[in-house]
């Protein structure tokens, strides 16, 4: 019986890959990589770990699966599997990609006491009272004053940024940073403001246009004239 | 069929018992029938200031426990011929001791025989205020020029936005001293209307006689005289759908000399 093969491995410039067929099934496609692996050995001596991309093609691979099949190749020989790539996202997957790529509109005041918390980006027509919060995966805009706290990037992203038309915040977050506004606060706010974290590590807060030179991937638009 | 309003501020001391009892008592100078419910249980004041101590038989907590009919706890007030009731707070429990489904049943159940119901309603966000929001169609948030009075009314408002059976609270600014206010050591009322983006419905100054009409259980809506009284009967009015303008708070300086002088702008 000459049955196609389930699992292939190539060689491209970018290093190995192992194309896992996606019509068998998981069990049989472990089987075959197990002895792929184990009898392809042109015994290798030296102890360099070569890293392997893995594609599935069409196959879902849950999260177990995935680690059964870096733990198999791992074990045969001394390949790392740097990424595994399918073409198949679940619904949460995707909704959760949505979610952290969209811009969240929202017209109203938040005020004392009130959290507002988006995955991706935020955009607030409206004020943010003292005392309330605003909080973004990604970026907040706000068309109206900032007298509160914003975070953005509260996941970790430090390339987040926050642009108020007036900024007069009592705390700007920045991933894990945060900076505070003087005690002695008199002055009625800057208007048209952006705040980022610079190379070493302090939040600035600067005129919006510096925004284009400092995150120029901020733009997503492309095309135009 | 009547509508409930609820005075609240969040923080204490702002003068919402007062305004309750002002605003209740113009209401019903106007000719409207008005109850009165104090729902600060266990620290009463509205019988106090509305001097109604002395007749209280039953209270809140015996209507909704059900030791006695409505209106065998209404105390009427004699000033007002058959116009003012006041459903006063039970002292001797605490906030706990009401539901607020209980409390919007009492409340649609009075709203049947009065015009308007105005709800007295405690400080802070806890029980007291959750009954007292419980049964209103409208809200008025009570502050004073105080930046602290100010933060407490925005946290109030944006709980009672939460609120969907109440419409879009109104703004009472209490206890105004103009002098401070023109100084700039006092936020001024077009600050706090913007910062809490909200109708203003009424400005009231600081005055001394409110506090004397308090302490003789007199609300001082009844002396015509005073410029709170004044700004008291316009908030009714304005609660009545009449469109009033706003009180001129600094007329101390009347002779035409301060007139030149304001006109130059010499203070």
């Amino acid at each position: 019986m000459n049955k196609t093969q389930n699992v292939t491995i190539k060689g491209t410039k970018d290093g190995l890959t192992l194309h896992l067929d996606d019509t068998c099934s998981f069990d049989e496609l472990k089987k075959e990589l197990d002895r792929k692996l184990s009898n392809s050995s042109r015994v290798q001596e030296e102890d360099k770990l070569l890293t392997v991309k893995v594609t599935v093609g069409n196959r879902y691979l849950d999260a177990k699966q995935q680690e059964e099949l870096k733990d198999l190749i791992r074990r045969k020989r001394n390949l790392i599997v740097e990424d595994i790539e399918t073409n198949v996202l679940t619904r949460e997957e995707v909704q959760q990609l949505k979610s952290e790529n969209e811009v969240v509109s929202m017209a109203r005041v938040i005020r004392s006491g009130q959290v507002i918390e988006v995955e991706g980006d935020l955009l607030l027509i409206g004020d943010v009272n003292p005392g309330g919060t605003v909080k973004a995966g990604g970026n907040i805009f706000i068309m109206g004053t900032l007298k509160g706290i914003a975070h953005a990037g509260c996941n970790g992203n430090a390339e987040a940024v926050i642009a108020a038309s007036v900024m007069k915040p009592s705390q700007l977050r920045i991933s894990e940073f945060i900076s505070r506004s003087p005690d002695q606060n008199e002055d009625d706010g800057r208007i048209m403001e952006c705040a980022y974290v610079s190379g070493d590590s302090q939040i600035i807060v600067d005129r919006l246009q510096v925004l284009m030179n400092k995150r120029p991937n901020l733009a997503r638009f492309e095309g135009g004239r | 069929m009547g509508e409930a309003i609820v005075i609240t501020s969040g923080k204490g001391g702002v003068g919402k018992t007062t305004t309750s009892a002002n605003i209740g008592t113009a209401l019903a100078l106007q000719g409207k029938r008005v109850c009165l419910i104090d729902t600060d249980i266990g620290l009463r004041n509205l019988d106090v200031v509305m001097g109604l101590e002395n007749r209280i038989i039953y209270d809140l907590v015996d209507v909704i426990q059900g030791r006695c009919k409505i209106h065998q706890a209404l105390v009427k007030d004699k000033r007002f011929d058959d116009k003012l009731y006041l459903l006063p707070a039970a002292q001797t429990t605490d906030k706990n001791a009401v539901e607020p489904e209980q409390m919007k049943k009492l409340v649609d159940e009075l709203k049947q025989d009065y015009d308007y119901i105005i709800i007295d309603c405690p400080a802070g966000i806890e029980q007291g205020y959750k009954n007292a929001v419980a049964g209103a169609d409208k809200a008025i948030v009570v502050t004073t020029p105080e930046v602290s009075a100010v933060r407490d009314a925005d946290r109030i408002i944006g709980l009672i936005e939460k609120e969907e059976h109440v419409e879009s609270p109104k703004l009472v600014i209490n206890r105004i001293r103009s002098h401070m206010m023109k100084n700039g050591d006092m936020l001024d009322v077009d600050e706090i209307t913007t910062h809490l983006s909200i109708d203003l419905i009424g400005i009231v100054a600081d005055d001394d006689e409110v506090i004397r009409a308090s302490n003789h259980g007199e609300p001082i809506v009844m002396n015509p005289n005073s410029k709170a009284s004044i700004a008291y009967r316009n908030i009714a009015r304005r609660i009545l759908g009449e469109s009033v303008p706003l009180q001129q708070l600094d007329t101390q300086d009347k002779g035409m000399f301060s007139k030149i002088k304001r006109f130059f702008g010499v203070r």
